[in-house]
């Protein structure tokens, strides 16, 4: 179908909007029904564009008739769809959760889901750098409101971070592609990799400076080493379905770091060929060493969880500053487990956090379960696929990335430091695991509910998420190879999307 | 013209930056407000600056670059709307935590408090 690609954007729209208008804005229930069958429906847009362009290649879609490069166009390539395939499950996967009652702490929760849904799709769909701009900024504003939902100080106090950084962060945009606009002219992704190779001298030493300046900004969203102090208190504090929606929220950065830095800014740019490789490369591995670390000093499995993120951003990182078809496949690849297996946990955690009292989620003695061996098993399984055990498909992220190393400096550096996150995780979560299932006292709190059936249901949709990922994984794997090589060739992720210019 | 349009952004977003790094709310909200107008006026400029050149064709000799224009007002849009947001955030802040430090805790206040408490223990 000809419209399927800009579905991902229109349906979270049209049912956010309608679900702010009277008949159901007053009326919870209806609420939570429309939102789920809106996921629905996007689950299955989604799926179906996933397949399309799997079948029939690339589609663009102008918006307004408009040709790229002069209108705003969508790409829907296999990256993008199987990123907005990534977000519509994990969205409905968390709605099944929030409507058991997490959506209840504070008004417009689903209008204001729907709306961070649109932005994340529309962020992965779009060709154009100024459009990324307005998802992002669409994705963010939703965030902000998002992360206030059902208050308390600790909210506030981590929303003021999270809100001045990521407003100076779109400044820094704003002036990263005024700088691009002024030099290349153009503000089509396809367009400008094609003009980028053409600039030399002061031009594209200024060029270079906005590149820079846009890496500044997406590895703010990507929590990239220096800025990346806001994640763990604002993932920690956020009510769980937020913080599970938010784990997809740093993928948004990397995905537009391999989009800008592989497809503009890659091989074929000229004298701007791979300008962030170099700053990339050392900023990855500290950022690894820097998750890890937190990981070791986690009071809760919250914040573990934050801090796994973070290592899991830096191994992505890692993937972009390698550089290559295989270590793009293997980012692709880790990119879905990552994001299912935390937002699995970030769930799970407020599950535990519930069941055992005043002592929440914190890794102390205290009250045993009311479903132990459920939690226990869902624990298990969402730990030993963070770690990266096998059977799970950690394991196989992993050993896609090791493998993805090309020269000996490279396997020096990351092996090492992948294979020594892995072991933090391992420890942390055991250390966790042990304190929270096998040491209690006394008996069941008396306020302790057990888990709802959809709340059930939601977790165990991410988590089945990890040996399905394994089990179909030639091909999964098969189909980020062609993604990858997507990405890497100039002619079809450029010249393709552009009518009536060959190279 | 440029060297005065460039000074007056460079200014603009120096004072921004510095208000931004300040640490009550109210400087920086200031500050923020400061950095969209300078990078509103600088991707006005991206289009380079014209005299006498109008947007639409036809209506001047020359004629000036239309999208730095749109991407502008679009700009204006969304930094009215994040500037309204922050303002809000800043005021729940401040009923919330009882200051308006953007840690939420006052440095001096945070030392007395620490004090306080060893002295219980």
């Amino acid at each position: 179908m000809q419209h399927l690609s800009i579905f991902p954007i229109l349906i979270p729209l049209l049912f956010g909007a309608i679900m702010l208008l009277p008949p159901i804005s007053r009326d919870l229930n209806s609420q939570r029904i429309s939102s789920i069958i809106g996921m629905f429906f996007l689950l299955i847009s989604s799926a179906t564009l996933l397949f399309q362009v799997e079948s029939d290649g690339l589609q663009i879609y102008a918006l307004g008739g408009w040709q790229a490069p002069f209108g705003i166009a969508l790409i829907a390539d296999k990256v993008s769809s199987l990123l907005v395939l990534l977000t519509s499950f994990l969205a409905f996967s968390i709605m099944l959760y929030a409507v058991a009652g997490r959506d209840k702490g504070g008004a417009h929760f689903h209008p204001l889901f729907m709306f961070q849904v649109m932005g994340i799709n529309g962020a992965f769909l779009t060709g154009d750098i100024f459009n990324l701009f307005v998802f992002f900024e669409v994705l963010l504003i939703a965030s902000y409101a998002l992360l206030l939902h059902a208050g308390g100080k600790q909210k506030t106090q981590a929303a003021m971070h999270y809100v001045i950084l990521n407003l100076v962060g779109s400044s820094l945009f704003l002036f990263g592609l005024g700088i691009l606009y002024g030099t290349l002219g153009t503000l089509n992704m396809a367009d400008m990799a094609i003009k980028v190779a053409q600039l030399e001298g002061e031009t594209a030493t200024l060029a270079k400076t906005g590149a820079l300046l846009l890496l500044v900004v997406f590895g703010l969203k990507a929590a990239m080493l220096p800025m990346h102090f806001w994640l763990p208190k604002t993932y920690a504090s956020a009510s769980a379905p937020v913080a599970a929606m938010f784990a997809i929220m740093t993928k948004v950065g990397i995905y537009s770091i391999f989009r800008v830095y592989t497809v503009i800014f890659g091989d074929d740019a000229g004298e701007l060929a791979n300008i962030a490789t170099p700053w990339l490369w050392p900023l990855a591995l500290l950022t690894i060493t820097i998750g890890s670390i937190g990981v070791f000093a986690s009071p809760n499995i919250r914040i573990l969880s934050a801090n796994l993120v973070i290592v899991s951003s830096g191994s992505l990182l890692a993937c972009a500053a390698i550089n290559s078809e295989e270590a793009t496949s293997a980012a692709l690849y880790y990119m879905v487990h990552s994001t299912l297996a935390s937002a699995g946990l970030f769930l799970l955690a407020d599950v535990i956090a519930r069941q055992r009292g005043k002592a929440e989620d914190r890794f102390v003695h205290s009250r045993p379960f009311v479903q132990p061996r459920l939690l226990g098993f869902a624990f298990a399984i969402s730990a030993m696929s963070l770690i990266g055990m096998p059977p799970f498909s950690g394991f196989v992220g992993k050993v896609m990335i090791l493998q993805a190393t090309q020269s000996t400096a490279q396997t020096i550096w990351i092996w090492p430091l992948i294979l020594i996150g892995s072991l933090a995780a391992l420890i942390a979560l055991s250390r966790a695991g042990t304190t929270l299932f096998w040491r209690h006292n006394g008996s069941v709190a008396a306020e302790a509910e057990p888990a709802k059936k959809l709340e059930i249901a939601g977790i165990a949709l991410l988590l089945s998420a990890s040996p399905l990922l394994v089990l179909f994984g030639s091909d999964v794997s098969e189909f980020t190879q062609q993604a990858a090589y997507y990405l890497h060739d100039i002619q079809s992720s450029a010249y393709d999307l552009l009518p009536g210019v060959t190279q | 013209m440029e060297g005065m349009y460039a000074f007056c952004v460079g200014l603009l977003t120096a004072c921004g930056i510095f208000l931004t790094l300040r640490g009550r709310s109210f400087s920086v909200v200031i500050g923020l407000t400061l950095l969209s107008y300078a990078v509103n006026l600088f991707l006005f400029a991206s289009g380079r600056l014209k005299l006498n050149a109008a947007a639409v064709l036809g209506q001047s000799e020359q004629y000036s670059d239309p999208l730095p224009q749109a991407l502008v007002l679009t700009a204006i849009v969304i930094g009215f709307a994040m500037t309204a947001f922050v303002v809000i955030l800043a005021m729940r802040a401040r009923a919330d935590l009882g200051n308006d430090h953007v840690d939420g805790v006052l440095p001096d206040q945070e030392g007395e408090s620490s004090h306080k408490s060893g002295g219980n223990n």
